[in-house]
């Protein structure tokens, strides 16, 4: 572990507990997997003896050797094919799709092909691959560098959806992944990376050893997926967030001093039902928070689940506070990203029914 | 002057000829006179055998011509007859029996009503036949939606692939499946998708799995010469020359891609096989009408994966001789008499003549054979039947609908199971006469 490259950037904390960004903490589940499993592969795009765009397979390859960790051709239709292909053989591929925004060439490949080959099979073919791949906006990346397309995701049958927002979660939620038997989307906020946002975009960014969630213990461990998180206790209001929003979100809660019931739901498919109807019930009011295009997108299922099964519980309508119906424009990515001042009206609304 | 030509460059007024759009057309329409004399189809024996570990560019005229064992005198010739004893000639031939009959009884039963859709096979048997005879039992196929005479071959029970079509409660796919979708994993048959060409790619991820892990299989793959103009394939061959993996990646050349000719996917041009050299692949054409060249190429693509020199893509030249399917009319779309005038003729004929000028077969053989085939068809038809038709009520329990979606049934499906359920009831108050009947 120790001989990794990203392994040295490492922070020694105050208290003696291991602290890691987000890249590290996906470095290392992918370490980790790859040191229990000889099944697990890792490959895509710049991965191999680079590390990846975005370092996150740093000191893979010369760790586990190149017929594990390797590059492939620009391709994202050939790189998850060939990972469909692999799982049939017997491998754990995790491949990584270097932006959100490129996966769609990749796309009959995961919806018609991995996430149907247990059904149409009768589970004698299944496709147990994690497409790894950077999602969201936040660091000028213009239209094709900054897409949250998860909605496309877990509007599909047989996929699952999953979304870490801190490292601690990255750790444990990716090795989960990797051993689910299904084909998973792990999408992981590039914003937060490097640490935790808090939608503040002209305020020094904090580092992740900061934030208490950056401890991450050594190891193997796992954190189940369709489980969400409980952020913040309060009874005001739910949030309900994943991602980059949750982030922001707390920030915008903290500084306006309301006492919200903020959930990481972690997992868009499965969904964690159970809390989020519980602490709808609780409080009686519900804002969802995405930075995604708002029509058809994933808050519009929760903004109707939370109808169905909260109805008589809601104080307020739903509201969702979300990125606009446009492309994510470069220049303007602050007017597109549903910042504080959006959520921040958005809680009010909320709070004046 | 060039400065100036470029701050003014010409418009679209200026004298220059009109530009005009090629849509391809295919050479005979319904009411023409199908004549293939343009086809040079060389003649057999004629083409050089390669050794199989060679480089893809010392054998680029193998891309454009046409590998051919048998002659018009019945006899195999040249360097690339594979020397098939002839009790596998008649195994060989035993299988095209199978295959057609079974293709007759299933189309035939389409058309009675007892499953929706079903695909012959008919002039191309060859392409699948005699290929995974050349492959080991443990290599693993990737098909195309025509290769049930790889399941022939593999040995896999009729009675399942019967049980497929008819969606029954004997089907292994419990019914999710478009007849003649089959999986067997058992018999190292991928489940076949609908979506086309989206198993080329995959062959090449196992392939290179099984490289990965230092295992001697390898895989193969077939796929029509319609789809090779979708990304799937430019991925498969990337990464099949990229990685070196130990795959053949079967083109079925059969000249109709529903009602596109082949000139859809640019046959006007070039051929498929000759796709392979820009990818530096080793590339082979093959006349898909002969069995012997069908085994030989296939068996040199094999040695040549096996040896760890690489993949091969082979076109197998060949002619669809019936519809698309039981959906499709080709009347409506080509000549008449293109399967008459073909000039590379039947795959069955040919391989059964060939046993007779080796004075290994007869007619009368044949024809006991053929009734053989028949009825054990008819038979295992009967059988199949047994356990229901599609539409009549004995499918599989349609709680299973919600089964495989996932390892474990999430929250949703299982409320909505639930819905289903009661939806059921609703409908059929005192319940079904088949329900949990199935197996």
């Amino acid at each position: 572990m120790s001989d990794t490259k990203t392994r040295k950037k490492q922070d020694a904390s105050q208290d003696g507990e291991r602290r890691l960004n987000m890249i590290e903490a996906i470095n290392d589940a992918l370490d980790t997997s790859m040191q229990r499993d000889p099944d697990v592969i890792v490959m895509g795009e710049d991965v191999g003896y680079f590390g990846g765009v975005f370092r996150c397979t740093a000191g893979l390859q010369e760790k586990h050797g190149k017929t594990r960790v390797f590059d492939t051709p620009i391709s994202e239709c050939g790189i998850i094919a060939v990972a469909v292909g692999m799982g049939a053989y017997g491998l754990r591929p995790v491949p990584e799709i270097q932006f959100a925004d490129y996966i769609y060439p990749g796309l009959d490949q995961l919806i018609s092909e991995a996430a149907r080959l247990r059904y149409r099979s009768a589970a004698e073919y299944i496709a147990p691959i994690t497409v790894r791949s950077p999602f969201g906006g936040g660091i000028f990346g213009g239209q094709t560098h900054s897409q949250s397309p998860e909605a496309i995701f877990t509007h599909v049958s047989g996929l699952k959806t999953v979304i870490p927002s801190t490292p601690y979660d990255a750790k444990g939620l990716l090795i989960s992944a990797i051993e689910d038997n299904d084909p998973v989307i792990f999408f992981e906020p590039k914003r937060i990376y490097n640490g935790p946002f808090s939608g503040y975009y002209d305020k020094p960014v904090e580092p992740w050893k900061k934030h208490p969630q950056s401890v991450v213990p050594e190891g193997y461990y796992r954190i189940p997926l369709g489980k969400a998180r409980h952020v913040t206790e309060g009874e005001e209001l739910t949030i309900l967030a994943y991602g980059t929003m949750v982030h922001v979100v707390e920030a915008v809660c903290a500084k306006k001093g309301v006492e919200a019931d903020i959930l990481d739901l972690r997992t868009l498919v499965p969904l964690d039902i159970e809390a989020i109807e519980e602490s709808v019930k609780k409080t009686g009011r519900c804002l969802i928070v995405h930075e995604a295009t708002r029509t058809s997108g994933f808050g519009a299922e929760l903004s109707a689940l939370v109808t169905e099964r909260c109805f008589y519980h809601l104080e307020a309508p739903v509201e969702r506070a979300t990125g606009f119906d446009t492309p994510y424009p470069h220049s303007l990515e602050w007017a597109y990203f549903p910042g504080p001042i959006r959520i921040g009206e958005a809680i009010d609304k909320i709070l004046s029914e | 002057m060039a400065e100036e030509a470029q701050n003014n460059p010409p418009k679209s007024g200026d004298n220059r000829p009109s530009l005009s759009l090629h849509v391809p057309e295919p050479k005979f329409r319904p009411g023409d006179a199908a004549d293939f004399s343009h086809i040079d189809i060389g003649e057999a024996g004629k083409q050089p055998r390669p050794d199989e570990t060679c480089d893809p560019s010392e054998m680029r005229d193998l891309a454009y011509g046409l590998i051919r064992v048998l002659g018009d005198d019945n006899r195999a010739h040249g360097p690339w007859d594979p020397k098939l004893d002839p009790e596998t000639l008649r195994t060989m031939l035993k299988h095209f029996a199978t295959v057609r009959a079974f293709d007759e009884r299933m189309f035939r039963g389409q058309r009675q009503g007892k499953t929706s859709f079903y695909m012959k096979c008919t002039g191309e048997e060859a392409t699948s036949i005699a290929t995974s005879m050349a492959l080991a039992s443990d290599d693993m196929v990737f098909p195309s939606y025509r290769q049930q005479g790889v399941l022939i071959v593999r040995g896999y029970p009729m009675i399942e692939m019967i049980n497929q079509i008819y969606s029954n409660k004997g089907d292994k796919l419990k019914g999710r499946q478009l007849p003649i979708m089959y999986s067997s994993r058992e018999h190292s048959f991928f489940t076949i998708s609908g979506n086309l060409a989206t198993q080329t790619p995959q062959a090449v991820g196992w392939a290179m799995a099984s490289a990965i892990k230092g295992d001697s299989r390898i895989a193969a793959t077939w796929v029509g010469e319609g789809s090779t103009a979708e990304g799937d394939f430019h991925s498969a061959c990337t990464f099949a020359t990229v990685y070196n993996a130990p795959v053949i990646l079967n083109v079925i050349n059969n000249q109709w891609a529903i009602s596109s000719f082949s000139g859809f996917a640019g046959a006007e041009r070039t051929t498929f096989a000759a796709r392979a050299l820009g990818y530096g692949l080793a590339g082979l054409r093959v006349d898909g009408n002969d069995p012997l060249a069908c085994y030989a190429a296939e068996q040199w693509a094999a040695n040549r994966a096996r040896a760890n020199a690489g993949p091969t893509l082979i076109e197998f030249f060949t002619y669809r001789a019936e519809g698309h399917s039981t959906s499709d009319d080709p009347s409506g779309y080509r000549s008449a008499t293109e399967r008459e005038e073909w000039p590379l003729g039947d795959p069955v004929n040919r391989l059964k003549n060939h046993l007779i000028e080796l004075g290994e077969w007869d007619e009368d053989r044949q024809a006991a054979m053929d009734l053989e085939a028949a009825e054990m068809v008819k038979k295992t038809t009967k059988e199949a039947e047994a356990n229901g038709i599609l539409g009549h009520g004995l499918h599989h329990p349609f709680r299973t609908m919600f089964e495989d979606v996932f390892e474990e049934l999430p929250w949703h499906l299982k409320e909505q199971a639930e819905q289903a359920v009661h939806e059921r009831k609703t409908k059929f108050p005192d319940g079904l006469p088949n329900e949990g009947k199935g197996a």
